[in-house]
């Protein structure tokens, strides 16, 4: 055997060996009988941190495992049409409404809410600090051409910010208007990165805002900017297969005593970012 | 950097099931692709005939078509909504290795089929005089070009492990489950945290050095 292929062979063989040692790392099961739960959900509850905080919990409760599946609430919406989750736990009313009306879902709770901010850098180059409602400071950065950079993801804030635009009466285009088509703290980065505005979650924003330190809240608290989220199970009449035993235990989980009092007391640096409707 | 380093080494277990799990998908992927790979990229090659070299050329593009690309139509049939839907492949380990495995068959068979095309014409000519059965037809070109499969084999498992857009959009990025390196990296260059990305990078760094050796080794060996 020449040299060159014995050492290629035990390259191969550290790959295998090393495949079968990662193999086998299943999770623990639980009593349920059905005990996997595909969570379909908005960035920001995912990268916030709330769910490695809560789900722990309820794991250990109940036995079921939550698999979640971190997208926008367009995408969580669209996942669950298609029967690929059980729940979803997103926030834009509008299109929970939709999907409820075309049956979609079994059954829809109001979970909790947090507020959306409109961040952007700190010399405020549109002026927006003393602006005196959100859809004042959206006509003035549209005004100035100001760097605005939107999820551009049919998520919840997305549709958020579309609502806003169309308060303002705007339909914002040019290069001044970026679509990134990523999740919430990319998208805050990004802004970061350009010198632009953003409209952002909170609670993201609490959970990211050490990685873009050129950023601050330059226009919060207004009645346009709260951010309500809903828990919605999937209808087991549209798809047969869904969990429903286990969208149904989880939905009780948040909405009941023991999540509420979890999502309350979930802080980022000290701050609570989720608050009970 | 220190960081990066530091997370491996003290065997942080989040982190090393992360590579874990990579290893794994792209290991089975690779395994499966090579069971209609080999005989596809044999076929090929046995015969030149018009049909067979337009089917090479087929094989080839596919096996350079974007990730996502083949992820999205591997979706389009594993979604509940899909014919496919009821095997409940999405969003679970299977699914990621149903979309690897038709990234990496492609490339199996028109590595494959490269590396015999090149053998010499005299030996395919000996196997047909003397009318040999199908199957000692099949082991002889195996052996005849076992380096060209063997280069096939440790491309195909570095394309698998490196890719991103089937693990997204097959896996779903489930913390636990599907969560692979370079979705990991993905997620974790979103939220701004580079520590693990770059640990992560690290070890699909190695990969992708321990698999250019590997193939120069077979080439060298080959000649």
């Amino acid at each position: 055997m020449k040299s060159s292929q014995r050492r290629s062979l035990a390259v191969v063989a550290c790959m295998l060996a090393a495949c079968f040692m990662a193999w086998g790392q299943s999770p623990q099961g639980g009593q349920p009988s059905n005990p996997r739960i595909k969570l379909a959900t908005t960035t920001s509850t995912e990268q916030s941190g709330l769910l490695a905080y809560m789900l722990p919990i309820f794991e250990k409760k109940t036995g079921y495992k939550v698999d979640v599946i971190a997208v926008g609430t367009g995408a969580s919406l669209k996942i669950a049409e298609k029967g690929d989750c059980d729940i979803v736990l997103v926030h834009a009313r509008s299109l929970e409404d939709a999907f409820m009306a075309a049956g979609w879902g079994s059954e829809r709770r109001d979970v909790m809410y947090n507020d959306f901010i409109v961040l952007g850098p700190k010399n405020d180059p549109a002026g927006i600090r003393n602006a005196k409602t959100a859809k004042d400071a959206f006509t003035m950065i549209a005004a100035k051409k100001a760097i605005f950079i939107s999820r551009g993801d049919n998520s919840g804030t997305h549709v958020k910010e579309k609502d806003l635009w169309k308060l303002a009466s705007i339909a914002p285009s040019g290069s001044w208007y970026k679509e990134a088509g990523q999740g919430m703290s990319q998208v805050i980065i990004m802004a970061e990165q350009l010198g632009g505005y953003t409209l952002a979650d909170r609670a993201t924003w609490l959970a990211v805002k050490g990685s873009a330190p050129g950023l601050s809240i330059i226009f919060e608290k207004d009645a346009d900017l709260l951010n309500p989220y809903g828990i919605i199970t999937v209808n087991p009449a549209k798809w047969p297969h869904v969990n429903v035993a286990g969208a149904k235990a989880l939905m009780d989980f948040f909405t009941g005593p023991d999540g509420r009092s979890l999502i309350e007391s979930y802080k980022i640096g000290g701050d609570q970012c989720f608050f009970l409707l | 950097m220190a960081q990066a380093f530091e997370l491996l080494l003290r065997g942080d277990a989040e982190t090393w099931g992360i590579i874990g799990r990579s290893l794994s998908f792209s290991f089975f992927a690779t395994i499966f692709s090579l069971i209609p790979g080999i005989p596809l990229g044999v076929f090929m090659a046995w015969k030149a005939s018009k049909g067979r070299r337009i089917l090479a050329s087929l094989i080839h593009a596919i096996s350079a078509l974007p990730t996502v690309v083949i992820g999205l139509f591997v979706y389009a049939f594993l979604s509940r909504s899909g014919p496919l839907g009821f095997l409940g492949f999405l969003y679970a380990p299977a699914g990621v290795i149903l979309g690897q495995f038709f990234l990496a068959m492609p490339l199996v068979a028109s590595v494959t089929y490269t590396g015999l095309a090149k053998l010499d014409p005299r030996f395919k000519e000996t196997l047909e005089t003397f009318g040999t059965p199908l199957l000692f037809k099949f082991s002889a070109t195996l052996r005849e070009a076992k380096m060209a499969v063997l280069s096939s084999v440790v491309l195909s498992f570095g394309r698998v492990i490196g890719e991103v857009g089937v693990s997204m959009m097959l896996g779903g990025n489930i913390r636990g489950l599907t969560r692979t390196m370079t979705t990991a990296i993905a997620l974790d260059a979103a939220k701004g945290e580079f520590e693990r990305a770059i640990s992560l990078g690290l070890v699909l760094l190695l990969i992708a050095v321990a698999v250019n050796v590997t193939v120069n080794g077979l080439a060298s060996h080959g000649r």
